[in-house]
Parts: C-alpha cells; structure tokens; sequence
C-alpha cells in the first residue's frame, strides 16, 4: 500500500496588501525594490478574529467540492499551523465537526512552520502505508501576518496568509506515490527566526501589551527574523538535502520532473536554484501573487503547478522544505 | 584569486554599484546604497563563485572590501 496525493485546494482570506500598499506605508521602499528582493507582488491578509483554521476550514470545503471529495471517507485528519485556536483541545478536534468529518477519524495537530506540510505528508505516509488510516486530510494553514509587528517592513514584505487542504489516500500501485524522507533539525537555529512572547516561555504580559499598544498589543506575540543566518542556513542545508533525498530515491537529478522547494523568498530560491544547477523550467516559484504562506506554500504550488500542466500522470515531483527550527524535510511524489 | 577579479565580481552583482567605484579599502558601511538585500546578494555571489560560505557574524567583522576579500581566500 503506498501513500499517493490525491488532491490539494488552497483559500486566500479577501484583504490583500500589494507593493504599492507597502511603498504608501514605507515611503524608503519602490515596488521594484521590493519585487527584486522578495520576487512577491501581493499578499493576502487576513481579518481581526479569522484564524488559520477558518482559512484551512474554508481549504478543505473547496477540496471537497473542486475534487467531489466523499468526506465520510476520510479516517485521519491532521491540522498544520503556528496558530493554534487554543492551547486545548486540539484545532483538529473542532475541525472534525465543523467538516462533518466521521467521528471515527484520527484528529491530531501539529503544529510546525515552514516544513509543516513535507511533514505532513511524512506523518500521512506513516499512517497509510503502515495499514493505520487510508485517506488523510491534510490542513496546513497559517496566518503570519498576526505575528508581524505593523513598523517591520521587511517581514510585511515576505509574508501572506493562506490555508490549503491536501487529500493523501491509499494507493494499490506500488510505482505512485510518496517516496523515501529526508529530514534534518538543528534546534541551535532557533532564535534566528521564532515568534516571541507566544507560548509559555516569555509570555505575553501586561508590560509587553502596553510596549506594543500602538500594534494593537501583538496579542498572538512577534515574529523575529534574522534574515542573513536565515539565509545562509538555506544555503547550508538545502543542497546536501537534495543530494540526500535523491539517494534514498535511488534517482538521479534528470529523473526529477519538477522540483517545488518551499516557498520563502524567490530571491533566495534564485539562488538556491543555480548552487544546484537546476533548469529554470523545471523548478517551480509561485508567490508573486500570495508570498510566503509558511506550511500551506508547497500545496499551493502544487495546486497550480498541477493547473498549470507543469505536473502530469508518472510525473516526479521532487518536495523540499526548510525554515524555522531549524527544521528541514523532503522526499519526491510520483503522480 | 585575486582581489581585482573579486571587485569585478562584486561589481556585476550589484546593479546599484558603479564599475570602478569599489575600493580595496571601501567600508561596505559608507556606501550610501548599501543595504541588508545587497549583504544577501554579496552571500550568495561568494557561496556561487568561490564555493565558501560566510555567515552574519564573519560580514560583521568583515568592514572593508579587503577585509573580507582575506577572509573568503582564507577559507577557498
């Protein structure tokens, strides 16, 4: 039994925030500045009190009607975010119900950045081939610009908010599906990029609400980047990564149809793209029009990856995600 | 490798900079259009052409051209 994609839908909250709301806000900064640096020209920002799992909620019911999704057949649900709607219960639990999920489904969450989804789909692969679940919904959504300090011009930049839902059934075919994984953690990393004053170490307290009164309080805490460590740390792990997944595919870097790397910075996947000598028609950007969405920018790529023909039956499709931890993580799909 | 090769470089990679404008001893802090982008494409350019791979910390002690010309020869 293999573990196989078998659909993906994403939702995009209304408001936006384009280059030029960014030139208006930040009079230093020109449109082309920005879309050099980041390779992004809009983003979607979510409303005060819409979380990450309104927009995963809203995900999923379009992958079930784009795709004629039976629901009741889903036995594992697993919600990916850095917004949690509590601390208890589960996101995933009340998710269930409002998706009218069975109440025999498997509902965890796990709540990761940016290589959310690669390990996701680890998890979903682990479920189905191991005969515990046959059709996993993955919900990987996130909402960044909550955490985003309104004066940092350069994380407003980068980030937008998105949900996405991805379908991963059982599969009788032993030459589809999700392959072997690759993954990597140096938690030394962890201050380089971390949401402060967000969970139960530092909390958020009155003298901190009132620091940030201005900001609306950062209730949901800040997120801080140091964008050069970030930067080199890609430059670090990311090649020995894709050497690593290939190997334990037993591929070489011709038989990879597409590569679709998580979505951080087109700039830096620029980069990342020519230290692997990797076509450019077969490597895949799409953020101009959302940014960086955190775990729901690989099912979104995919998503319009796949609209756009790039990604066809036999196809593979090596995934690659790396970001906050440090936390790194890949394997390739055939479709 | 050469420092003149490493200016010529750094010159093709930075669109804003004018050929023949960078100096050994140029500090990267007293070009007015120096900015944190221009640090990430300095990263990428040194990790591309000499395969050595500088961090944060290294560009911060790295105040002139010269400076960190030395430090990525040290390492190539």
């Amino acid at each position: 039994m293999k573990a196989s994609i078998h659909s993906t839908s994403y939702y995009l909250p209304p408001g936006t925030l384009s280059n030029s709301d960014l030139c208006e806000l930040f009079p230093q900064l020109t449109e082309k500045d920005i879309y050099k640096r980041t390779g992004i020209n809009n983003r979607h920002i979510t409303s005060t009190g819409v979380v990450g799992s309104d927009l995963g909620f809203n995900a999923a019911i379009k992958l079930f009607e784009e795709n004629n999704i039976d629901r009741s057949q889903i036995d594992y649900l697993i919600f990916c975010t850095e917004g949690l709607d509590y601390k208890g219960p589960a996101t995933a639990c009340i998710l269930q119900h409002r998706l009218g999920l069975n109440q025999n489904c498997g509902a965890i969450d796990l709540p990761f950045g940016c290589t959310g989804f690669t390990y996701c789909l680890s998890v979903a692969k682990g479920l189905i081939e191991s005969e515990q679940a046959s059709s996993v919904l993955i919900i990987t959504s996130d909402i960044p610009s909550t955490v985003i300090h309104p004066d940092d011009s350069e994380l407003r930049m980068i980030f937008g908010d998105a949900g996405a839902a991805t379908l991963v059934v059982a599969k009788e075919a032993s030459d589809i599906g999700v392959g072997r994984y690759s993954f990597g953690t140096d938690g030394s990393g962890a201050e380089n990029l971390m949401v402060e004053r967000s969970g139960t170490r530092n909390p958020a307290n009155a003298e901190w609400f009132q620091k940030n009164e201005a900001a609306g309080g950062m209730v949901y805490g800040q997120m801080k980047m140091n964008s050069v460590e970030i930067f080199t740390f890609a430059l670090r792990v990311v090649p020995p990564m894709i050497a690593d997944i290939l190997e334990k595919n037993m591929l070489n870097k011709n038989d990879i149809d597409l590569f679709i790397f998580h979505q951080a910075n087109a700039f830096l996947l620029s980069v990342l793209r020519r230290k692997l000598k990797i076509e450019e028609d077969k490597f895949f950007i799409c953020m101009e029009n959302v940014g960086n969405t955190v775990s729901a920018s690989i099912p979104i790529a995919l998503n319009e990856a796949i609209k756009k023909g790039k990604i066809k039956s036999g196809n593979k499709v090596l995934l690659a995600s790396f970001g906050i931890g440090y936390s790194w993580s890949g394997t390739v799909v055939t479709f | 490798m050469d420092i003149t090769s490493f200016i010529h470089s750094i010159e093709n990679e930075i669109e804003e900079l004018t050929p023949g404008s960078l100096k050994p001893d140029t500090e990267f802090s007293s070009l007015k259009e120096w900015s944190s982008m221009h640090v990430l494409i300095l990263i990428a350019l040194i990790d591309s052409e000499y395969n050595v791979t500088v961090n944060g910390s290294d560009l911060q002690q790295c105040k002139s051209v010269n400076d960190l010309f030395n430090l990525v020869k040290s390492r190539h």
